[in-house]
């Protein structure tokens, strides 16, 4: 169904170019989220992608990933089997307010972002000393 | 007056595929995933093409120990076996689990090549979360040029 609504899209002879390049099907990574004290953690799968290729940004309290695989094929290539089908990714995150969005960590190694957002200080779990008055 | 005709339906669609990306974001069922539910939860996603020269084939394996991963050809099947460990730590001690996505564990995918492929020319290189495997075919079912002596 999907796909024949996107192909539906691209056949609109009123798409301008922006238009079009919105409507680009993109894929949804799959992503691994934990917490612990110091903040959270997002591992994403993005194959394909080098660094040069993958943006993360943050927009007010949206987090946004961002990417597009090369197309690892030789030239003249003909695809007999293809279960990949689309050579970008795109998934966005709301961040809580708790999370400090300026220290943003992203690291990319063999396809698979990290990114590590920590807590504000002041969010942090303390302690608090009991003082015997 | 045709194009205006036209634009509320392009708009619609347009509006449809905000829509589900939303929706395929927010619940994201594993067969309706981003290869469109061809093979579901299939690790990992395999394209295969061919070339005069070669039969290729891409697995989309990110995050993968090449050292770990065991490609064999044995009587024209390929098979790519391996181990993706799982690196989110368990729940409790402070940590909270909020999406477990990703594939983690033993995989085996395997493919039939075709009959021009040589077993005895293969080649793998990772690259980027990429494992490329190139098979060369065999000499006599090349395209070839005959000359006119």
């Amino acid at each position: 169904m999907r796909s024949e609504l996107q192909t539906s899209g691209a056949n609109t002879p009123q798409a301008t170019p922006d238009e079009t390049s919105r409507n680009q099907p993109f894929v949804v990574p799959p992503v691994d989220v934990y917490e612990n004290e110091s903040g959270i953690t997002v591992l994403a799968d993005l194959p394909g992608v080098s660094r040069d290729r993958l943006g993360v940004r943050v927009d007010g309290e949206t987090l946004v990933i961002e990417a597009s695989a090369s197309t690892a094929q030789p030239e003249g290539m003909e695809l007999i089997y293809g279960e990949a089908q689309y050579p970008s990714y795109r998934r966005q995150f709301t961040l809580s307010r708790e999370l400090d969005s300026s220290r943003i960590e992203a690291a990319l190694k063999d396809g698979v972002l990290k990114l590590q957002i920590p807590r504000r200080e002041e969010a942090k779990p303390r302690r608090i000393e009991v003082r015997v008055g | 007056m045709t194009n205006a005709s036209f634009r509320p339906a392009a708009d619609m669609f347009r509006e449809l595929n905000r829509l589900q990306s939303v929706l395929d974001q927010v619940f994201r069922p594993a067969e309706r995933s981003s290869i469109r539910g061809l093979t579901g939860a299939s690790f990992p996603v395999l394209n295969v093409g061919t070339t005069p020269e070669t039969v290729e084939v891409m697995a989309l394996a990110p995050g993968l120990d090449p050292k770990s991963l065991q490609i064999t050809v044995d009587r024209g099947v390929l098979t790519i076996a391996g181990e993706r460990q799982d690196p989110v730590p368990a729940e409790g001690d402070g940590v909270t689990v909020y999406a477990q996505e990703r594939f983690s564990g033993a995989f085996r995918r395997v493919v039939s090549l075709p009959e021009e492929a040589d077993a005895g020319k293969v080649d793998a290189t990772y690259r980027d979360g990429i494992l490329r495997i190139t098979v060369a075919k065999h000499e006599a079912s090349k395209p070839r040029r005959i000359e006119i002596s």
